[in-house]
């Protein structure tokens, strides 16, 4: 007979969740440099990442957080902090949700959206950042392209979709309700869908 | 030291019941078969009908085994969609009323059945969790063929008034059915007090193995197989019985007869511990379910600012097992739609927990829970954005 199996989780994502790095004590966030929050408390996941900045040489010195969420969550915000420390601001900004899980040896597909998080979070504290110290060119929207017009559907809801377990054009309809209504947007999201699976998993 | 205060979502083995079915595991006959095989099975299994039956007060003809209690709840709300004159009409009374609150297996097969016609209303709950009587008498008409409402809560513990709602159900004329899963083996359960015409029961909710459950059917009620094919269960249920879980569970309800009436009141008090001790040990918390009115072995708790799954893990690594309402333990994403249904917010919803206790249950281990807990809690609010002590929330909120 099989003993206990190990968790859903890696080990080192086990070792991030038991002993999480470079958490934010307190709430005061005067000596960081850039802040970013991302998520909501509704939706179950909320971070919040603060950096420190090497003004001469645009480097990150230091990156804390706070996360509401589950393991993997807290495991990825931890992980993503580490990873970041000493990287110029252009490559964390660059950071994707896959470096993040391939950094955590791998996540369950249905929690890789806990790990998008986090790297959101990241952009959004690099870019206040930037708007803090008058560098607002540098400043990097993630301009969403709405798809499905009768459902009001984004570039970047079908790719949470994909991160959250999508992976036929039926079950991104069940996700998010894209192409319910008049269909028109069908290939443009199938072309998405995709894109998102190759970049995201690899497909 | 291990602790095991997940009972809701299985028991273990009744030491009685493990001993009965080892004994039993050379037993390999087919009921149905007429030589000294067969008759040995047909002998074990229509003597674990009798002691089920005794034990929710019914006739040994109106127990039909099953796979499960899913598989009982399936049966008996697909009666609705069989054109046969033998099961419930579905073209005269083609309503099913039944709770927002529910197992997901009455929940989706109900959807199912409003996608083939038949019309679905769902009964709202109080924030106790307690159905609205008065939208069920506003709901109860000759259109209702059947109402599907659990007689406690898998997750808040919170116990219905069946008798009650049977007496209402009755007198519009339709059909009763209760998910007894939670109910039977914690609080007393008679068919005929309650006056119920299906009554759903799980083995390894008390005690018993997995993989059998029981249908009450009472006589004379229509009804119509959900698995076909074979004259077993008196063609109610077809399938060579599951024998072994059978006998099992059988054993099972003997034992509950023997030891549930002294048991809840050792367990409410364990549970009144456990709630003052979280109470006083952890801010900004709330419990969820009837203060009074649920099961004495199941405590809900809502925890501010902390998500549920990350609690689950770190009591999982201080060897303590519980469930929570989370989103995240579920794979879903929306947390627990019991939770949801009494009003509680879904922010607190991520961070509910269940402590479901059993038999073995014991002062030490609601002790050890208390020692444990609210260090981890500090842990995870410490590391959290949503906490912040006196209750405000962070800037994005």
């Amino acid at each position: 007979m099989l003993q206990a199996g190990e968790w859903a989780y890696s080990e080192t994502l086990k070792e991030h969740f038991m002993n999480p790095k470079n958490i934010l004590q307190g709430e005061n966030t005067d000596d960081f440099d850039g802040v970013g929050m991302e998520g909501n408390l509704q939706c179950g996941d909320q971070m919040m990442v603060v950096i420190k900045v090497d003004k001469e040489k645009d480097t990150i010195t230091d990156c804390q957080w706070k996360t509401y969420g589950c393991a993997s969550a807290i495991a990825s915000t931890s992980v993503l902090s580490e990873m970041v420390k000493g990287r110029t601001l252009d490559d964390a900004f660059h950071i994707s949700p896959k470096e993040v899980a391939l950094e955590l040896g791998g996540l369950p597909d249905h929690k890789i959206h806990c790990s998008v998080l986090g790297d959101k979070a990241l952009r959004a504290a690099i870019n206040n950042y930037y708007t803090r110290n008058g560098q607002e060119d540098k400043v990097k929207q993630e301009q969403a392209k709405v798809i499905c017009q009768c459902m009001n559907i984004t570039d970047h809801d079908i790719e949470d979709a994909v991160l959250e377990g999508a992976r036929t054009y039926f079950e991104l309809q069940e996700h998010t309700k894209c192409g319910t209504v008049c269909g028109q947007c069908k290939d443009e999201t199938e072309v998405l869908l995709e894109k998102y699976k190759h970049i995201h998993f690899g497909a | 030291m291990k602790v095991y205060f997940d009972h809701n979502a299985t028991t273990p083995l009744h030491p009685e019941v493990k001993k009965e079915m080892i004994a039993a595991m050379e037993m390999f006959g087919n009921p149905s078969s007429m030589h000294a095989y067969g008759r040995e099975a047909r002998a074990n299994v229509e003597d674990a009908r009798r002691k089920v039956a005794d034990f929710i007060g019914a006739k040994e003809n109106e127990i039909i085994f099953v796979g499960s209690g899913s598989e009982a709840n399936n049966t008996v709300l697909s009666l609705f969609v069989c054109s046969s004159s033998q099961c419930i009409p579905g073209s005269r009374r083609g309503t099913i009323i039944t709770t927002k609150i529910e197992h997901p297996c009455v929940l989706e097969t109900s959807e199912c059945l409003a996608h083939q016609g038949v019309r679905v209303k769902y009964l709202n709950v109080d924030r106790y969790g307690k159905v609205d009587l008065d939208q069920l008498a506003g709901m109860l008409g000759d259109d209702v063929g059947l109402v599907s409402v659990m007689m406690a809560n898998n997750e808040i513990g919170t116990l219905q008034d069946i008798e009650a709602i049977t007496k209402m159900v009755h007198a519009c004329g339709a059909y009763m059915h209760t998910d007894a899963v939670q109910a039977v083996g914690k609080v007393p359960v008679d068919v005929r007090k309650l006056g119920v015409d299906f009554l759903t029961i799980s083995a390894h909710k008390i005690y018993g193995p997995k993989g059998v459950g029981a249908l009450f059917v009472k006589h004379g009620t229509p009804y119509c197989p959900l698995i076909r094919g074979g004259h077993q269960e008196r063609g109610r249920r077809a399938g060579t019985e599951n024998t072994l879980g059978i006998l099992g569970m059988g054993r099972a309800a003997e034992m509950r007869m023997i030891e549930m009436p002294e048991e809840e009141e050792r367990l409410l008090h364990l549970k009144q511990v456990l709630q003052q001790g979280i109470e006083e040990s952890i801010d900004d918390i709330s419990i969820n379910g009837h203060p009074t009115d649920g099961l004495a072995s199941t405590l809900n708790v809502s925890f501010t600012g902390v998500e549920g799954e990350a609690i689950l893990l770190y009591l999982d690594l201080e060897g303590i097992a519980v469930s929570t309402g989370s989103a995240c333990a579920s794979g879903s994403l929306d947390p627990s739609h019991v939770l949801l249904a009494t009003g509680v917010d879904a922010e607190l919803a991520h961070g509910s927990i269940r402590f479901s206790m059993g038999r073995e249950s014991s002062m030490q281990e609601v002790e050890y829970l208390l020692d444990v807990l609210p260090p981890i809690i500090q842990r995870i609010r410490n590391m959290s954005t949503a906490y912040i002590k006196g209750g405000l929330h962070a800037a994005s909120r």
